[in-house]
């Protein structure tokens, strides 16, 4: 398999474990990732809470690259990219007013053709026949809290992925690799994402409350598929502790993490030894 | 679905709002349910359904004020389980374009405003976020802002534990043709 490639300023930031998770993993399972030449940021946050037209142009312009290097479909394994991205593909795609438009502002032209994939899409594409016959160790002791977080399936209407209430998609790959996964109250609800910075103390307290309630149904755990959601279970872990005066002690897993864990990679091939938080 | 609208006068910002966020404000019928599911509700000054109800009422200016715009986490909860399909979260993306454009930013909430404009300014000049530099550029706005030293060196002792990790980067890669980002912002910023 063959795709092409948005890696998103935090996989080539400080998030950069999750990239090399990701393409340890997918390396294994033979899907060929090409990274979109040129690419530039989403926008984030930052554009769409300042400027609407912003917001759209900066993944038009990445649209348009991806167009040009002929890819059908993209792998954005960052959720607000692949949010972002989507949402300019499909106004893009039923509007010649905007493809006009767009196509003026990023001097090149855009037609929103190219399908946006997460992470856990590339998987599906992968299926799980494959992967349980590629299964070496399976993840016996792994009792995992699965964190959707917001922008993996919302606005529904835009990412058009699993429940936006009740997701299953990534409890799937788990069991079949072998691990119990748990029942929890907080799998959609937010963590403060972009917030680290800007606020601080919001991120503390919306990540404290997703950890608590991981723990109390039993977790030992927590699987993600979004660079924010790292950064702020994992990385701001300690301060949630110190804060809050509790110890949490949850590993955060990158999905590609488990996954390749579960082909039996090294946990330093998957920069697993690169998270704050290590195993008990 | 009649979405005419009662005070033609006093709403201009409704208005406003409206086309900024593609969504018809006067659906709402104030069930609650956006503000029900907000994480940030507890802490707000003024929770989602009001800010909605003000625009209606001809009191935007009240909504523009308004800290909870900015304490938003833009988690789209409050869009995705509208009854009347209001897109809540994208009006208060509107409502902080239009406060910031209107120089009505709540002062205790400026620095989250200046976080996102570091941010928007960094990706103009390289493409691609620099984080090193976001944070230095911030922490300055942020302190030229309140004059607090303790904000300014709050997370100094972060960086050695990212080095340690291999996470800190202090050259980014930048895109090779960053003269049509300048480009690219200038018209979007142009009539927006
Ligand atoms: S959920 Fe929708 S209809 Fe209900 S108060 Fe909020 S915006 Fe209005
Ligand atoms: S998008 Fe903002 S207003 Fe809506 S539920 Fe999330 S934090 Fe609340």
């Amino acid at each position: 398999m063959n795709i092409g490639y948005y890696p998103g300023c935090a996989l080539h930031g400080s998030s950069d474990d999750y990239e090399e998770s990701l393409r340890a993993c997918l390396r294994a399972l033979d899907v060929q990732l090409q990274e979109i030449d040129e690419w530039i940021c989403c926008g984030a946050t930052a554009a769409h809470a300042l400027n609407q037209k912003l917001s759209t142009a900066l993944p038009a312009r990445n649209l348009a690259l991806a167009e040009r290097g002929g890819f059908g479909e993209m792998l954005a394994p960052c959720p607000m990219c692949s949010m972002q991205l989507i949402k300019a593909q499909k106004a893009l795609a039923g509007n010649e007013g905007l493809r006009r438009e767009m196509s003026g502002i990023v001097e090149l032209e855009v037609r929103g053709t190219t399908r946006v994939l997460n992470l856990i899409q590339v998987f599906e594409q992968v299926g799980l026949d494959r992967l349980k016959a590629a299964l070496k160790s399976p993840l016996k002791s792994l009792s995992a809290a699965c964190y959707y977080g917001c922008l993996l399936t919302r606005p529904p209407d835009v990412v058009e992925f699993d429940d936006c209430e009740q997701p299953r998609s990534m409890e799937a790959f788990l069991t079949a690799l072998g691990a119990k996964t748990v029942d929890w109250s907080y799998r959609t609800e937010c963590c403060g994402g972009g917030m680290t910075l800007a606020s601080e103390e919001t991120v503390l307290d919306l990540s404290h409350k997703i950890l608590s309630n991981a723990a109390a149904h039993g977790a030992n755990c927590l699987v993600v598929a979004c660079p924010m959601c790292h950064v702020n279970l994992d990385m701001k872990q300690p301060d949630i502790e110190r804060r809050y005066g509790v110890r949490h002690g949850l590993v955060i897993y990158y999905l590609s993490d488990v996954v390749g864990m579960a082909l039996g990679l090294p946990e330093s091939a998957l920069g697993i030894n690169r998270h704050f938080v290590g195993k008990a | 679905m009649n979405t005419a609208n009662p005070l033609p006068q006093a709403c201009a910002t409704a208005r406003v709002i409206e086309a900024l966020a593609h969504t018809h404000l006067y659906d709402c019928y104030q069930c609650g349910k956006c503000t029900a599911g907000c994480p940030m509700a507890a802490q707000m000054d003024i929770a989602p359904n009001r800010l909605i109800r003000l625009l209606q009422l001809g009191r935007g200016r009240e909504a523009l004020d308004a800290q909870s715009i900015w304490q938003c986490v833009s988690c789209q909860t409050c869009a995705t389980r509208c009854p009347k399909s209001v897109n809540c979260a994208g009006i208060m993306d509107a409502l902080r374009q239009l406060s910031m454009e209107e120089g009505r930013v709540s002062p205790a909430q400026r620095r989250v405003m200046l976080f996102q404009k570091a941010f928007l300014d960094n990706i103009r000049r390289n493409g691609r976020l620099h984080e090193l530099e976001l944070i230095v550029q911030f922490k300055l706005a942020g302190f030229m802002h309140d004059r607090r030293f303790s904000l300014l060196f709050k997370d100094a002792t972060l960086a050695p534990k990212l080095n340690k990790r291999k996470k800190l980067h202090l050259r980014g890669k930048k895109v090779r043709d960053r003269a049509v980002l300048r480009r690219i912002f200038a018209r979007s910023m142009d009539h927006s």
